[in-house]
């Protein structure tokens, strides 16, 4: 007879579920149609990532992460999906079907790439205090379906996103080995946001308004 | 103790604040003294033995010291250079908005290179490798052409990719370093390197191999290399310089600081076998990609991934005498590559193109730059009296010391078919005759004098490096476990 496996908790029960809710947003972000429907299901993602931490914050008894939460909740759930909505109406474009590859060749690269990393991560010996340890693995699988995003998809808009999503993975990895994070790590997560959200959207309206598109089609000149 | 990092962290951003307003005659003044005096600084710096400020926040040690030396040489060459750079759009009022944007990016991105030596800890340092990051990609992107703009794209998408995997290794040695620490502490060096040793080992493990592909993917590493040449060859000449003769080099102190940490918990031979991988692939790559250039930028570029590969494969090797080699190649290769990019910004501005099909006797036009740029070319190729000659000959004689001497020798090979591809450029460009009758003459003797600094050290650091600086190239080594 095999041992019957410990039931998990609640708290670790929800928080997993969490974690995996974050992961299959960013499937539905991979086969999104509209550029537009990216951006809020990016949205989506971050304000998941935001729970998590207030969950986190509330059960451990770790008040600094409220701070965090709440930044993160200003800037990733309001202030990047805005201000790329924004772009995207500005340029009176929306992308569509900027696939490389078929919807579902790309959902199954994701889930062999997601398998990998929940399994190799999930492996490691790590010990967390605050989220249980299958969360890492799940983190792993969002980082990695993440560059799925930004290598697949040929447009400015879903590049950006990607990269945005992969700070997502790395929040929740955050979250899982290391909630009492020293307060610069903290401000370094804040501040990199912050940077990207100016400097990818500079780089956004200066390529629209350059190539009068949004497409990384364009982008083919320098090779070699 | 310690006024001179405070200046440090002061002076180079005042600058750029400062030149945002003032007209271009007064910022490229100001970008000289803030490039000069950064210099003499950093080489005040070199005897001292641990110098620290801001309670503990600033610090520098030797190996610091290396880094804070190469950044602030490239820094005060670039200063020079940029009195003689023009913007290449003419009516004055957009070469105003240009001159200011570039003036004060300048300042902030040398700022930011700076300050990765001297802050204290892998949190911040991963903050100021993030802020160059950003500032730079805006710098790329400031001639607003089409090449340009995707250079900038692709270099800010694929280094914030990479950057971000630079973070989940610094947030996991963060938390390898609380099974010993606690949860709250703050990420300093000597604090880190104390405990390292009770640091559970598959998580070192993990932290380093991800902190060599993120920060590797800012150092150019191979196959993380991608945005490199584009970036490198699209940037204003100034900025290029700065890319590749500095901000290569602070990516891989980096680097570097990984290795400290996780050599001192699990033992030296992981993390040089890691190294190791990323640097022959790197070496080969650059290698065979410098043959087939055109472009004389991107013919730079990926000489740089190959000096960086040579970095990576000295590293691995065990013997102290290679990694003494490594140190000295960084201020080398410093010196060497902002050289050689000041030359091909003499030349871009004499022949107004970088396609070397079209650009011929160089030398003939050039009085000055023209030979100085083959000069650099050669100690690129690590001829001697160079110092890349003195610094690769540390690292193979390091390499024939190691049980795995077979390194050494993909060593010299990759060497020296990147020098067959460098040489060919020089004899095509430089030295072969123009049918054509060009005029004779210097764009601008300012162009000259950065040179002359580079090449300067370049000849310094090959015959007789200065005896402290030696001796500092020493600790250092020691610094990162050679003596053991």
């Amino acid at each position: 007879m095999a041992a019957v496996p410990a039931v998990p908790s609640i708290f670790s029960g929800s928080t997993e579920a969490i974690a995996l809710v974050v992961l299959l947003t960013e499937f539905a972000m991979l086969r999104a149609h509209l550029s537009r429907s990216q951006v809020r299901l990016y949205a989506f993602q971050s304000l998941a990532v935001t729970a998590l931490a207030v969950f986190v914050a509330a059960t451990k008894h770790v008040d600094q992460l409220y701070v965090l939460a709440g930044f993160s909740f200003v800037l990733k759930v309001v202030v990047v999906p805005s201000v790329v909505s924004r772009l995207l109406r500005d340029a009176r474009v929306d992308i569509a079907s900027s696939h490389r590859f078929g919807v579902a060749t790309m959902v199954l690269l994701a889930i062999a790439l997601s398998v990998f990393g929940f399994f190799v991560v999930g492996s490691l010996p790590v010990h967390s205090k605050s989220l249980p340890a299958p969360a890492l693995g799940l983190a792993a699988a969002v980082i990695l379906v993440a560059f799925l995003l930004v290598t697949l998809r040929s447009d400015v808009v879903s590049q950006a996103v990607g990269f945005f999503a992969l700070e997502n993975g790395v929040s929740v990895a955050s979250l899982v080995v290391a909630a009492g994070l020293p307060l610069i790590v903290e401000v370094a997560f804040l501040f990199d946001l912050l940077v990207a959200v100016v400097v990818f959207g500079l780089l956004m309206r200066i390529h629209h308004g350059r190539a009068r598109t949004l497409s990384t089609e364009a982008l083919d000149r320098l090779q070699g | 103790m310690g006024w001179d990092l405070i200046v440090i962290l002061i002076v180079p951003f005042a600058v750029s604040v400062i030149c945002w307003w003032v007209p271009t005659r007064i910022a490229r003044a100001l970008t000289l003294a803030s490039g000069v005096l950064t210099f003499v600084l950093a080489v005040l710096l070199v005897p001292a033995k641990t110098t620290t400020a801001l309670s503990g926040w600033l610090r520098v040690d030797a190996l610091s010291v290396v880094f804070l030396v190469a950044v602030a040489l490239v820094y005060g060459a670039t200063a020079v250079f940029a009195i003689g750079y023009v913007h290449p759009a003419g009516d004055p009022g957009s070469a105003a908005r240009y001159n200011r944007r570039f003036f004060a990016g300048l300042n902030l991105f040398a700022w930011a290179m700076a300050m990765a030596p001297v802050v204290n800890g892998l949190a911040l340092l991963w903050v100021a490798i993030e802020v160059t990051t950003v500032v730079s990609a805006l710098l790329v992107a400031i001639d607003d052409t089409d090449r340009a703009t995707e250079a900038a794209w692709k270099y800010v998408l694929i280094a914030s990719m990479g950057l971000g995997i630079g973070l989940l290794a610094t947030i996991i040695m963060y938390y390898a370093g609380s099974t010993v620490f606690g949860n709250a502490y703050e990420l300093f060096y000597p604090k880190v390197l104390s405990g390292a040793a009770r640091f559970p080992p598959e998580v070192v493990r993990l932290s380093f191999v991800l902190a060599v592909l993120g920060f590797g993917t800012k150092m150019g590493l191979v196959p993380v290399h991608t945005w490199l040449p584009d970036a490198h060859s699209e940037a204003p000449t100034p900025i290029s310089a700065l890319l590749s003769g500095s901000l290569l080099a602070v990516s891989f102190y980096a680097i570097l600081r990984f290795y400290q940490v996780t050599a001192r918990a699990i033992g030296p031979a992981f993390p040089r076998g890691v190294l190791l991988a990323f640097g022959v692939a790197s070496l080969a790559l650059a290698a065979l990609y410098l043959a087939s250039q055109r472009d004389l930028k991107r013919l730079l570029a990926y000489s740089s991934v190959e000096h960086m590969g040579v970095l990576a494969i000295g590293m691995s090797f065990s013997a102290p005498i290679a990694i003494v080699g490594v140190l000295l190649h960084v201020l080398a290769h410093a010196a060497a590559k902002s050289s050689a990019f000041f030359g091909a910004g003499s030349i871009t501005r004499k022949f107004g193109t970088k396609d070397m099909s079209r650009i011929r006797g160089g030398i003939g036009a050039l009085p000055w730059s023209g030979p100085m740029l083959v000069l650099a070319v050669l100690g690129l190729s690590a001829m001697p009296p160079f110092g890349i000659f003195r610094s690769e000959f540390l690292i193979v004689s390091g390499g024939l010391q190691d049980p795995r001497d077979a390194v050494a020798a993909v060593l010299v090979v990759g060497v020296t078919l990147a020098m067959l591809g460098l040489s060919w450029f020089t004899s095509r460009t430089m030295l072969t005759p123009s049918v054509e009758d060009s005029s004779r003459g210097e764009p601008s003797a300012w162009i000259v004098a950065s040179m002359v600094i580079g090449l300067a050290a370049l000849a310094i650091l090959g015959v007789h490096p200065p005896g402290q600086l030696s001796d500092l190239l020493t600790r250092a080594a020691g610094e990162l476990g050679a003596q053991r």
